[in-house]
């Protein structure tokens, strides 16, 4: 039998091992380190076509934040306001403002203003808003003081790393019902206590919070 | 095979390994809620109602429901059952919705108002007073005046709860001690030396 193979690819198969080892040795290591370290836009100020300042609005104003996210309670996705629900109030009120300048143009020519995506889940995740605050999930619990902030960001990285925190021990941030929409809401020192207490009330069921086909399906 | 081809070819091999790292799962080939798309003319992914489309809210085509409206007229009773629930709701949704303008109190003296709105009348106006719970759902669904439509953001039965809480309103801005019960009098008349009536 002829050889097909050279002399040297002994070598070459030995050091191609190696190598594929340590390949796989780096990824599981280097991974998960990659994705707990990594920012994710975490705090990065989102540029919108309008510089919606929701500090203004919910905290200055008070209004509520269904007042523009209408669909928050009733579906998976909260709607950005359309921009019939903006000039509600700006037909009458800052008419003229060169800020609103984009509003106008999307109201005149009948066309969606075009917000920039500030969380943007990767789509094999189902998630849905509905849900979460039926069973007493805070708005601030993922989004942070919106009602704060001057521009708009991600105030959590939104990784499943993270929804697991929750998830695994949903008595740790669960609240009554009442509260959800409560942006300044503190929870009390006792929040395990009356976190066990809801999660039963609410009939939550932990076991399938923590299922894969819960969030992908 | 010389050494050059074979390099060539593992290096090829190492590209088609590349090309599993794509965020094509994350970024899926379908429209979300909001999202743009070429798909339609419009670049649009929500679309609007078809024109004639019917609600099928409720199971069915109630007009009245629906309008407010029997036979032409605002009708003066609420279509759906009033109690205290429903009052309370509507409480909730004037808050999110209506008091921005009209005020907590429907004074018609809201934070909005306040920074340039032109002023909607007091509810506690005789005009308004009078007025029917039809007119306020009527008012809600078809826009009056300056103020839009808010059939798209605040479904019909919410309206209603809102309509019948809006005459609950009235009547306790235009209450007298005398409306309250003998029993209920005393804590009230304590919580108000206290000043921590709402």
């Amino acid at each position: 039998m002829p050889q097909y193979f050279p002399p040297n690819t002994n070598a070459f198969v030995r050091w191609a091992l190696l190598g594929g080892g340590a390949f796989t040795v780096a990824l599981i290591v280097a991974l998960p380190i990659y994705a707990r370290t990594m920012n994710n836009a975490v705090g990065v100020p989102v540029e919108q076509p309008i510089a919606f300042a929701h500090n203004l609005h919910a905290t200055q104003l008070g209004i509520d934040c269904r007042y523009c996210h209408t669909s928050v309670e009733v579906a998976a996705s909260a709607n950005v306001p359309a921009s019939e629900t903006c000039m509600t109030c700006h037909s009458q009120v800052r008419v003229g403002s060169p800020q609103l300048a984009a509003l106008w143009t999307s109201w005149e020519a009948d066309a969606p203003l075009e917000w920039n995506r500030v969380h943007d889940l990767p789509e094999y995740a189902y998630f849905n808003h509905s849900a979460h605050i039926t069973n007493g999930v805070g708005c601030s619990t993922c989004h942070g003081r919106v009602d704060q902030m001057e521009g708009i960001w991600k105030n959590e990285p939104l990784t499943m790393g993270w929804c697991m925190e929750c998830h695994r021990a949903p008595e740790r941030f669960v609240r009554p019902r009442s509260e959800v929409f409560n942006m300044a809401y503190q929870p009390p020192s006792d929040q395990l206590t009356l976190g066990r207490e809801l999660v039963a009330a609410y009939h939550i069921d932990t076991e399938k919070l923590i299922s894969c086909s819960t969030c992908h399906r | 095979m010389n050494r050059a081809l074979r390099l060539v070819v593992l290096a090829l091999a190492g590209v088609l390994l590349l090309a599993g790292c794509g965020r094509n799962m994350a970024e899926q080939p379908r429209v979300g809620p909001s999202q743009a798309t070429p798909f339609f003319a419009d670049g649009s992914g929500n679309r609007t109602l078809l024109e004639g489309t019917v609600s099928r809210e409720r199971g069915a085509i109630d007009p009245v429901f629906f309008t407010g409206q029997s036979e032409g007229a605002l009708v003066t009773e609420l279509p759906v059952e009033l109690t205290f629930e429903l009052l309370l709701r509507g409480q909730e949704r004037y808050d999110i919705y209506c008091a921005m303008c009209h005020g907590y109190t429907g004074e018609g003296d809201g934070m909005v108002v306040r920074r340039g709105f032109p002023r909607p009348a007091s509810f506690h106006d005789q005009r308004l007073l009078d007025a029917s719970v039809g007119y306020y759902f009527n008012a809600m669904t078809n826009g009056f005046g300056r103020m839009y439509s808010y059939a798209g953001r605040i479904p019909a039965e919410d309206r209603w709860a809102i309509a019948g809480y809006v005459k609950a309103l009235q009547l306790s801005q235009n209450a007298t001690i005398d409306d309250v019960p003998a029993d209920v009098r005393r804590a009230l008349e304590l919580a108000g030396t206290e000043g921590s009536i709402r």
